[in-house]
């Protein structure tokens, strides 16, 4: 990919030096990579364990068990987000020197996204059948998690962002993250629901393509101004 | 022409000064609060006591002369924070800080007794004191929204960059509230018909509805009052080492 | 009339309920460094803080050549030293490049890591190198295409530095002097020999 023409390309260097940078630092620690994976497929092992191995049973929670175990996985990867560039000094860097900051944000969220989002995305067909979901409701989970993953890993950015100085990050970020990934939730799952039960999944994964253009577009900034209190001397 | 947009701006200046907020509403406190009590009173002795049993639900209704109020400010409550959180971003208003601070447990509190009186409202309608009805879920979710800004608040020790950090929480919270809200109505849909509707009733005559309209005036009161004397305290605390709150307190140890 | 590259008026600053300075005017012209000096706590580093806008709670102004102070017009080294431990020194100045938009041609980072005494090191995870190594990386910032900036704020760039590695640094701080710029820096040492340098001190003692 370059630069359209007559775009200013030190945005575009901006934009790719910050992605290069956090898809390094994420590749140079596989295990930290593999965490919320691990998870997300421990704990939808629990659930047949834990509620009921009836093939019937696992089918009617199939989506609500991915999804929720999804929610969870991309909060464990929150908390780290930011605050290891704090500790170093290179997040106040960015923040100072990035004109706009708005656009390393971006390539940060991407770059989370594609180490948490994608791939939890990619494994939840699999760990669908599993739980014995629906062949004809894989599709739109798939596609409800690839529209609604962004959109967690955004709002989950703001409350990382919002936390990033804190000591009592972690137990404070769910609480104020959870609440607001409410929507994903209800209508990624009612897609899959819809589709097992043999009826159209459209309506909701086209919200949700709605609501990740609209984050993708907005979120960044709340991130950015929140990124920039967080720098303040603490 | 040129008079107005002057005056305003005056005005807009002074109400940024916390000294002006604090010693302008000082007098208004004993006439609101006593308002408040006078509506408040009336409105719940007409509605428990005088106001006729619903044809359907008998008396359990009458518990909505203090959900409704209470439910509506909780949502009121976390919008007047939005805005104030909007202020302090961009004008930089101290004094918008303080409100938001004051508004966050007293708009929990009303969030809370939203949530109490609809549970215990639960239990002679639909036999048990918590369903997940798509009105009472919205309104757990608005809940934990509060508490979420009040440990923010609490976590990060520079108030000065507290109060930036809930704005930014805030007005995140307020855009995702109507979505909250439509996503779980519309959830409750998919799960279950429309169980039994409460508040649709247009037809409820006078004597119910005006002790009702009396109730949310009053809560209304109620609300501004607490708002008022808490940011007051708020201005107090914040403003502690300035030379006017010293004077004050030298002159009421006096 | 030319405007002073860094001009501070009638600052006032508070950390934690405690007022650090006030009245505090300071102007520094281009080709001028002023060392920063006082006791621990003084507020040296939130002065620093203060003009590259990382500490919002201080009245009185503070301009750059004029205008209100843009981070891209000015260079921060702070105690953090802004380097990644995971990733090698050659990625982190590939990644302060980025940062600040540079698109121009030529290895620059391997001429910075060269003039910064590392040559051969630029494949080695930072948090492998010595204290010392790591500090000549964040300092190796300062020998970047993107340092030449009007202003430089360097909070102790002598620590943890040997001999050989202070006289690179004010080397460093020498040219950015000769090619117009200035710098505001802290540091407890004696102050190397520099062109235009004068001494400020804040806090108690005076």
């Amino acid at each position: 990919m370059t630069p359209s023409a007559g775009s200013d390309p030190s945005l575009w260097v901006l934009f790719r030096g910050q992605l290069r940078r956090d898809l390094k630092l994420a590749f140079g620690q596989p295990s930290e990579l593999a965490n919320p994976l691990a998870f997300f497929v421990v704990v939808i092992t629990l659930f047949p364990l834990g509620v009921s191995p009836e093939p019937g049973v696992l089918a009617g929670m199939a989506p609500g068990v991915l999804w929720i175990a999804a929610l969870l996985a991309t909060l464990l990867g929150l908390e780290a987000l930011f605050r290891r560039d704090r500790d170093d000094g290179t997040l106040e860097q960015m923040v100072l020197r990035a004109q706009p900051l708005y656009l390393p944000v971006v390539a940060r969220m991407l770059a989370h996204w594609m180490v948490t989002g994608a791939p939890l995305t990619l494994l939840a067909p699999l760990l669908g059948g599993m739980l014995n979901l629906a062949p004809e409701a894989r599709l739109p989970l798939m596609l409800g998690l690839a529209l609604g993953t962004p959109v967690l890993v955004l709002l989950g950015g703001v409350g990382a962002a919002l936390t990033v100085g804190l000591r009592t990050g972690g137990v404070l970020l769910a609480l104020l993250v959870l609440p607001l990934f409410v929507p994903v939730l209800i209508l990624g799952v009612s897609a899959a629901e819809l589709a097992s039960s043999g009826l159209d999944p459209t309506g909701p994964l086209l919200w949700l393509a709605a609501g990740a253009s609209f984050a993708i577009t907005t979120v960044p900034f709340a991130i950015a101004a929140a990124l920039r209190i967080g720098v303040e001397t603490g | 022409m040129k008079y107005i947009p002057d005056a305003l701006r005056r005005l807009w200046h002074r109400m940024g000064s916390p000294r002006w907020f604090y010693e302008t509403t000082g007098p208004w406190v004993p006439w609101l609060a006593a308002a408040a009590a006078l509506l408040i009173g009336v409105g719940t002795v007409w509605g428990l006591a005088y106001a006729p049993p619903d044809y359907l639900q008998g008396d359990s209704f009458r518990i909505i002369y203090i959900h409704v109020p209470a439910a509506y400010l909780a949502q009121a409550g976390y919008i007047l924070m939005a805005i104030c959180g909007v202020v302090l971003l961009v004008w930089r208003m101290k004094l918008a800080d303080m409100v938001m601070a004051t508004v966050a447990p007293i708009g929990a509190a009303f969030t809370f007794l939203a949530l109490a009186t609809g549970s215990i409202w639960g239990k002679p309608t639909w036999g048990t004191y918590w369903i997940w009805d798509a009105r009472i879920t919205s309104v757990l979710i608005l809940l934990f929204l509060y508490l979420g800004i009040m440990g923010l608040r609490r976590a990060i020790e520079r108030p000065e960059a507290a109060g930036r950090a809930c704005a930014i929480l805030a007005i995140v919270g307020v855009i995702n509230i109507p979505i909250i809200k439509y996503s779980v109505d519309w959830w409750m849909t998919l799960h279950q018909p429309a169980t039994f509707s409460v508040t649709s009733a247009p037809a409820m005559p006078a004597i119910m509805w005006v002790p009702l309209l009396l109730n949310v005036l009053g809560f209304n009161l109620l609300f501004a009052v607490s708002v008022i004397q808490g940011t007051r305290t708020e201005v107090l605390i914040r403003e502690r080492r300035t030379r006017w709150v010293t004077d004050l307190c030298r002159g009421e140890q006096a | 009339m030319s405007h002073a590259v860094l001009d501070i008026c009638g600052l006032r600053c508070e950390r934690d309920d405690r007022e650090l300075f006030a009245d505090f005017d300071l102007r520094i012209g281009a080709a001028e460094a002023v060392q920063l000096r006082g006791p621990n706590g003084a507020g040296k580093t939130t002065l620093l803080r203060c003009i590259a806008g990382m500490h919002p709670e201080y009245e009185g102004s503070i301009q750059l050549l004029g205008a209100p102070v843009a981070g891209e017009r000015l260079l921060f080294v702070g105690h953090r030293p802004g380097i990644s431990g995971l990733l090698t020194a050659a990625d982190n100045l590939r990644w302060h490049l980025d940062l600040a938009g540079w698109h121009g041609a030529g290895d620059v980072v391997t001429a910075a890591l060269t003039r910064v005494g590392l040559t051969g090191y630029d494949d080695v995870p930072c948090q492998q190198l010595s204290a010392g190594q790591q500090r000549r990386v964040a300092l190796a910032r300062l020998a970047l295409p993107t340092a030449q900036v009007p202003l430089w704020l360097l909070d102790e760039p002598f620590t943890a530095l040997d001999d050989a590695g202070l006289n690179l640094v004010s080397g460093l701080m020498a040219d950015r002097l000769a090619g117009g710029g200035a710098i505001l820096f802290t540091t407890h040492q004696p102050a190397p020999e520099l062109p235009g340098l004068s001494t400020r001190w804040i806090g108690a003692a005076a």
